[in-house]
């Protein structure tokens, strides 16, 4: 299989996935948000006959009255074409086209710091925070991972070496979250060097913010980088010691090259096709594993934006979020197989 | 058959290899010691506190989120610890009055608090519930470590008459015996009238304004703490006959048990206990359910190939691209989020990976000459893939066991801490969620945060080390040393 045919058949599978989530998503979450709108639209419609006693004055009966409003909510509900049910095909058929063309519509209850209640607006104004933080963690992460591992990985055996695989056990048996707890705990209330909730108090057009929101981004990023490197570390340890055992690195110790480069020059090289795949499944992976750590810290990004949306039901923020992780993550996936295909030339063939 | 005992010398064979390497010992070990706990939870302790678990009424003479009271340990000024006494020594007396047939009987509860705190208690309180007719007298009383005694209260009971009776048991009289249950507080006002009034003859310092326990545990020269023994006396004397059903004195602490309680006045030590058999259901439940499904799933399309095994796969990659937390997360808030069905979503995403290992494995094995021999000799497609080709993926489905079995509990225990769990059972998420929310961090409750997620962690932990063991069973190239 070409090259050529084999990217657009992962493409068009991707799509089909895309679409197959976002139409579970409408399926879960539609019947609920349906009875909320209506709700809704029926409170709306009183309430504002409450507040204009003028337009009640008009009717002679209480029937006549009831009729009235039961209209006006009946028009309301048409109007946003709450009239046909969710699974209709064409309400789905409209939500789904509407989707392809990127247009995710108004948030129902949801608005963004700006005050915008357009969905591409919101994602776009947390996507950047959520990149900022976990981006950040990523890339400090694998710094720290492909050193330590490599130092740990050409000395099997060590102290540093045993160090790392058992700080690299440890450090991935706690949940993110739990650790983000006790940072918070630890470093926000009994000795006071950072601020417990992540998001900076101050809006975001004020000067002054950018200083604020990495002071705020600190903790989190802390926590993540130190739960996070460990693993890695592990990982890079794994491939080195297995490269260290090859006959070229025998070969150049013989011929008395140091072993610093040893090390660094060709031996990482030769590790880096796995370390680099590694490294661009969880740089895009990272952004939709961010549920949970961004509740614990308050971080104003895409994955407290997710669970707030879950939590009021507001489908179309749930959509547009669900699409954007989903395409992460799909696109983690691509990524990585292509690279590792790319490094790796018995995968190529056999695919 | 011979391969039954194949298959056992296989599984002991890896046994042994688990038990060999340190770290698969250490993780048996821990294992060992997380199911004995499960187990003696599940018999020693009885279920109601689990199902009584969110029901305040019975956590309501506990203390209010009280330190583990190990902590007066280390700590210099020992903080009161929470006592809950049920067991008063009971003394019985009658004594004729006028004619022989009228008695007073007098049964006296005696409570000895041994207290040895640098810090007043908090409050006490008196609990009773007792079968009687008529209207007794209550009085209650301490004698403080210095000897003097101090009378709280001296009340009648409310009269009790046949037709206020309940359906508790009957006695001579002929009727069933009304029961009466009261909690006396040291908040009561009466006792602290009772007390301004004998405070001058006893104490030096001045008690005005001091709640009742405060004075009654303070020294009588300096107003400091008067440690000590202080008998507590309650006294009923009644004409008609008293029985005293449940009698309990509490003196409140900000200390108690192995684990201290939270903010909901529950013992968070049978919290955690409880947790243990439930992380180790959720997490062994969706590993085995979801290696077993993935298993089943990979070997059947690997034997079958063609356009079966297309077609499977191609369902696989779509389940595999779903993203899993952001799915989990709407599930439970659209559908149940009761503990059953979490388990199941768990397994709904956790087979995908293991039915690919799985197919290309058996893509492998059904080239091997005995799955042709098999075939020629016209054995069914279902017995040669049970008997021929799952036995040999057992160590990889083992290996697979272990190592989901943290990814689950983990899963689980964020989505109880988002608030989307099971909220009718104390699992450890479910503790961290009701720590978060009552702001355990802000307040400095680290008894409330640090164990559930240590206990996380150490369960994890077995997992992963029997988890690396068995890995290197399966991939001996990993094996180095």
């Amino acid at each position: 299989m070409g090259l050529k045919k084999y990217v657009a058949t992962r493409v068009a599978t991707m799509f089909g996935v895309l679409m197959i989530t976002l139409l579970i998503t409408i399926v879960l979450v539609g019947s609920n948000m349906d009875s909320i709108l209506k709700q809704g639209i029926a409170f709306q419609v009183r309430s504002e006959i409450t507040e204009n006693p003028a337009t009640a004055e008009g009717f002679t009966s209480v029937e006549e009255f009831e009729t009235f409003v039961q209209e006006q909510i009946e028009a309301r509900t048409a109007l946003l074409g709450l009239d046909e049910p969710w699974y209709s095909p064409q309400r789905i058929g409209i939500t789904m086209y509407k989707i392809m063309l990127l247009d995710f519509g108004q948030a129902t209850f949801i608005t963004s710091d700006s005050g915008s209640s357009d969905v591409r607006e919101i994602i776009l104004e947390k996507l950047p925070r959520t990149i900022l933080l976990f981006t950040t963690a990523t890339v400090i992460i694998s710094i720290v991972g492909i050193f330590l591992g490599a130092l740990a990985g050409s000395r099997t055996g060590s102290v540093i070496d045993k160090l790392t695989s058992s700080f690299a056990v440890v450090s991935s048996s706690f949940p993110v979250w739990w650790v983000g707890m006790i940072m918070i705990f630890l470093f926000a209330f009994t000795y006071q060097v950072f601020p417990a909730r992540a998001t900076p108090e101050i809006l975001p057009d004020e000067p002054g913010y950018v200083a604020a929101l990495l002071y705020h981004m600190t903790l989190p990023l802390i926590t993540i980088v130190l739960i996070g490197f460990g693993a890695w570390a592990y990982l890079v340890r794994n491939f080195m010691a297995g490269i260290m055992q090859e006959d070229f690195i025998s070969a150049k110790t013989a011929i008395g090259i140091r072993r610093k480069k040893i090390i660094y020059m060709h031996a990482l090289k030769n590790a880096a096709p796995p370390i680099v795949t590694i490294l661009a499944l969880s740089l895009s992976g990272s952004l939709g594993g961010a549920i949970i750590t961004e509740a614990v810290f308050d971080w104003p990004g895409m994955g407290r934006l997710y669970f707030e949306a879950i939590t009021v039901m507001d489908l179309p923020v749930i959509i547009g979020a669900t699409y954007m992780l989903t395409v992460f993550f799909l696109a983690s996936i691509f990524i990585a197989d292509i690279l590792y295909g790319y490094f790796d030339p018995r995968v190529r063939t056999s695919s | 058959m011979s391969h039954a005992a194949v298959d056992a010398g296989g599984l002991r064979d890896t046994w042994r290899e688990i038990l060999s390497s340190r770290m698969g010992a250490a993780g048996v070990v821990i294992l060992a010691a997380l199911i004995i706990t499960s187990a003696a939870t599940i018999v020693v302790i009885p279920v109601e506190t689990l199902q009584e678990w969110n029901n305040p009424k019975s956590w309501i003479s506990y203390p209010k989120a009280a330190v583990p009271a190990w902590t007066n340990a280390v700590l210099p000024q020992k903080i009161p610890e929470h006592m809950m006494l049920d067991n008063p020594a009971v003394s019985e007396r009658a004594v004729a009055v006028g004619d022989t047939t009228s008695m007073i009987t007098t049964t006296e509860h005696e409570f000895a608090v041994d207290y040895r705190y640098d810090d007043f208690p908090s409050d006490f309180i008196y609990s009773f519930s007792a079968e009687y007719w008529g209207s007794p007298l209550l009085e209650m009383s301490v004698d403080r470590p210095d000897g003097s005694t101090i009378l709280l209260l001296s009340k009648a009971l409310p009269h009790l008459a046949a037709d206020r009776g309940g359906a508790e048991g009957r006695t001579d009289y002929g009727g069933s015996t009304p029961v009466h249950s009261e909690r006396i507080f040291s908040t009561d006002s009466t006792m602290r009238k009772n007390i301004a009034m004998q405070a001058p003859s006893i104490y030096k310092h001045d008690t005005s304004g001091a709640s009742t326990e405060d004075v009654l545990f303070s020294d009588a020269a300096d107003g400091s703490v008067l440690q000590g023994v202080y008998t507590f006396r309650v006294t009923v004397s009644s004409l008609e006959g008293f029985d005293m059903l449940e009698s309990r004195l509490v003196v409140g602490g900000k200390a108690f048990g192995i684990m201290g309680t939270d903010e909901l006045r529950r013992d968070l030590a049978i919290g955690l206990l409880w947790g243990t058999p439930l992380a180790l259901f959720i997490g062994i439940t969706v590993a085995v359910a979801s290696v077993v499904a993935g298993l089943l799933y990979g070997v059947y399309a690997g034997y079958r190939g063609k356009k079966t095994d297309e077609a499977m796969m191609r369902f696989n990659d779509v389940i595999y691209a779903l993203p899993a937390l952001p799915f989990l997360i709407i599930l439970s808030v659209t559908v149940s989020n009761s503990i059953l069905l979490m388990v199941g979503f768990l397994a709904m995403f956790g087979w995908v990976g293991v039915a690919k290992v799985a197919r290309s494995m058996s893509l492998q094995i059904k080239t091997r000459g005995y799955v042709d021999a098999a075939e020629t000799m016209g054995q069914s497609r279902s017995k040669i893939i049970t008997r021929h080709i799952v036995p040999q993926l057992l160590p990889y489905a083992f290996a697979s066991i272990a190592i989901s079995v943290p990814a689950a509990i983990t899963t689980e225990a964020g989505l109880s801490f988002l608030g989307l769990g099971d909220p009718s059972f104390p699992t450890w998420g479910q503790i961290l969620h009701d720590a978060n929310t009552f702001g355990a961090a802000a307040r400095g409750l680290w008894w409330w945060m640090v164990p559930p997620g240590v206990m996380i962690a150490i369960t994890g932990l077995a997992f992963v080390f029997i988890g690396n063991a068995l890995d290197s069973i399966v991939n001996p190239r990993l094996r180095r040393r």
